[in-house]
């Protein structure tokens, strides 16, 4: 067989790309699954195949089950949450408002501060008594919260942090996107009668459709991967109710070493970003409006 | 069956006078174009009537009712933007039928009212298409589609043709001036096409700088231009303009300072008269137009056909006592000719 020229130049050009995705991504991801059917290695004790022993003990796993409710609710808030909030902010500084460069600024502050620092902040926020919160609501005779110790309050504490963090972010996409809309038509609908909300609801809206689309994939991989703040502030606690699946797999792994274990849960968060990711792509290709 | 009345509309951006006291009345029904070199003001005395801007000083009245302060929904006024403005996520139906559906009106109605516009503008078999997958002449339609069903008394169109090439510009032209006439609509149509300002229009609002220099009938602003910057605006090539004392003798009884202005159209070759060298000339097919000079001075002259000269022949030019404007020299403004000063020396040169 004659293999062209063009072939090989591409195949050339493909490849630095090919390298790395297949060293840091595909590779880790095969051997992961793979790791997933042995046991963990122990001292002179190699990993032998174990089947499915792994996916039964996670089943069988509270703390992994509570992982999981725990990381739905935080997805399920946090989604609609920092995109609607990441919405109002950039209509907001969309308009012609006084001094909305600083505000741009101010809003898009918690996406440049690390989330250890982040945390450093709202640990202060949070604390008992004299953080900011307590101390605000003492006033109101309604003090003497631990917020982070409460196993009822602290997965709320931690989901407000990580809409905080993530509506500035996702702001700045809404409002690149705003800005590409032609003043005309928004003037063209206002002509025609209608109201703000119309304008929004009819035009704004629709137009935004491909930006929310991305903005709601990278919401969903927060939801899973924004776990920084969980390891500087609460460590899974109280009582596992701020444990999330990400926070779980690190602890497994790097707490107690167990590696063949750390790699069925890795599976798992796998299996459902992408489950998440096709059915996002899936849906919305058929719905959305690309200009 | 509306008339439109601006007083002393004035708009200013810090230092800029984009608009600076524009006052015009149209009648009920008529075609006005609003025309004007770039940067004149012309989209800005649109918007303000519109009410996509506010005002700093003057009025806007429709019918007598002084919309000034109305946002622009209640004002019953369409318009139709230049870029067209066509929502790009919506068919062109739903393109069409925005407002009706915005302000809540039965879809039944809906529907009726758009299949009584469609077929005027000829988009039937396009309905359910995007904007994006239609030409540029169809996506114009639709934008006058969606300006019309409202059936708003006044129409605004800032610039509608400038986006089409010659011919379906022709074509365009005449359909919006139908329509207009078929619908009794009071139309704005905003151009700094001279030619289509004159073939379209009932009158024309002629801008200067934020100013209106003339509003008048075509015809007017052709034979009787108020000043020399309307003379000159005013047809293809623009009027020669040529300072009274270069013209001979025969001219000193007119007033000082007075400037002679006559069309390319109006001068013709003679045996006698005013010596001039030809510099060059363009054919056109159907005429000419010859570049002479009267003492350093360009005029142009446009005659029939393709005259034989050759480049630096001296030739005779004159032209008819009555295609002569005057003008003043410091104001630009026209000067009527004052009939006992006997301003006879164009008699001489009168063509039988
Ligand atoms: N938003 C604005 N801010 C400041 N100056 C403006 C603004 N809009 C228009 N202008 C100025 O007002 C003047 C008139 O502008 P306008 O758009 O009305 O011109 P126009 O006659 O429509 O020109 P064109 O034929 O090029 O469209 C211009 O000098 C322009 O620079
Ligand atoms: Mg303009």
């Amino acid at each position: 067989m004659k293999v062209s020229r063009n072939l090989t130049y591409s195949m050339l050009l493909l490849l630095p790309a090919v390298v790395l995705l297949v060293a840091f991504t595909y590779y880790p991801t095969v051997a992961t699954i793979i790791d997933s059917f042995f046991s963990t290695p122990r001292g002179r004790r190699p990993a032998r195949f174990v089947g499915l022993a792994n996916y039964e003990t996670m089943l069988a796993d509270p703390v992994f089950r509570k992982a999981i409710v725990n990381n739905m609710i935080y997805a399920a808030v946090i989604i609609p949450c920092s995109m609607g909030l990441a919405l109002a902010m950039a209509l907001l500084v969309n308009a012609r408002i006084a001094g909305r460069g600083f505000v741009r600024l101010a809003y898009f502050t918690p996406t440049v501060l690390p989330m250890i620092a982040v945390a450093n902040i709202w640990m202060f926020f949070y604390a008992p008594d004299y953080g900011l919160i307590d101390q605000v609501l003492g006033h109101f005779g309604r003090g003497g919260n631990n917020w982070l110790g409460n196993p009822d309050t602290a997965l709320w504490a931690i989901i407000v942090i990580t809409v905080w963090k993530c509506a500035g972010f996702f702001m700045i996409f809404y409002l690149a996107a705003l800005q590409q809309i032609p003043p005309s038509l928004l003037e063209a609908a206002e002509m025609e009668g209608a109201t703000y909300w119309q304008q929004l609801r009819r035009v704004i809206l629709p137009l935004l459709m491909p930006t929310t689309l991305f903005i709601s994939v990278n919401a969903v991989i927060e939801a899973f991967r924004l776990v920084d703040h969980i390891i500087a502030m609460t460590r899974g606690g109280p009582d596992n109710s701020t444990q999330l699946l990400l926070h779980y797999i690190y602890q497994v792994a790097f707490g107690f070493w167990d590696t063949a274990y750390a790699a069925t849960l890795s599976v798992v968060l796998l299996a459902i970003l992408a489950l998440i990711a096709l059915v996002q792509f899936g849906y919305a290709d058929r719905r959305i409006f690309y200009r | 069956m509306s008339r439109l009345s601006v007083r002393s509309l004035v708009k200013t951006w810090d230092e800029t006078r984009a608009v600076d006291g524009v006052s015009f009345a149209t009648e009920a029904r008529e075609f006005v174009a609003l025309l004007g070199p770039s940067g004149c003001g012309k989209s800005t005395t649109l918007r303000l009537i519109a009410g996509l801007e506010a005002a700093t000083e003057g009025s806007v009245e429709i019918d007598g009712l002084d919309v000034t302060n109305l946002p622009p929904a209640s004002r019953r006024i369409s318009m139709v933007f230049q870029s067209y403005a066509l929502f790009p996520h919506l068919n062109v139906a739903d393109n069409i039928l925005f407002g009706l559906s915005v302000r809540g009106v039965k879809r039944a109605e809906q529907k009726q009212r758009l299949d009584r516009i469609v077929p005027l503008l000829g988009l039937s078999s396009l309905l359910d298409r995007r904007p994006s997958q239609l030409s540029g002449g169809q996506q114009q339609r639709v934008a006058l589609g969606r300006a019309l069903i409202a059936e708003a008394p006044v129409c605004l169109l800032d610039e509608p043709l400038s986006n089409l090439d010659a011919k379906l510009r022709a074509e365009m032209r005449n359909e919006i001036r139908s329509l207009q006439q078929r619908l009794g609509l009071t139309m704005l149509f905003v151009t700094h096409d001279q030619t289509e300002a004159m073939s379209m229009a009932d009158r024309v609002v002629l801008l200067r700088d934020g100013k209106v220099e003339q509003f008048a009938t075509p015809s007017d602003l052709y034979t009787k231009p108020n000043s020399v910057f309307v003379a000159q605006f005013i047809g293809t090539p623009p009027m020669n303009i040529l300072d009274a004392t270069l013209l001979g003798p025969a001219w000193d009884r007119l007033p000082k300072n007075t400037l002679v202005g006559v069309r390319p159209e109006h001068i013709r070759f003679a045996d006698r008269g005013i010596a001039a060298t030809v510099v060059s000339m363009e054919y056109f097919g159907a005429d000419s137009v010859v570049s002479c000079r009267i003492a350093d001075k360009p005029v142009l002259v446009r005659v029939p056909g393709q005259p034989g000269f050759a480049g630096g022949e001296t030739v005779h030019l004159s032209w008819p006592q009555e295609a002569q404007h005057l003008f003043d020299q410091h104001s630009g403004k026209r000067r009527d000719p004052i009939p006992d000063q006997r301003l006879a020396p164009a008699l001489e040169f009168v063509q039988p």
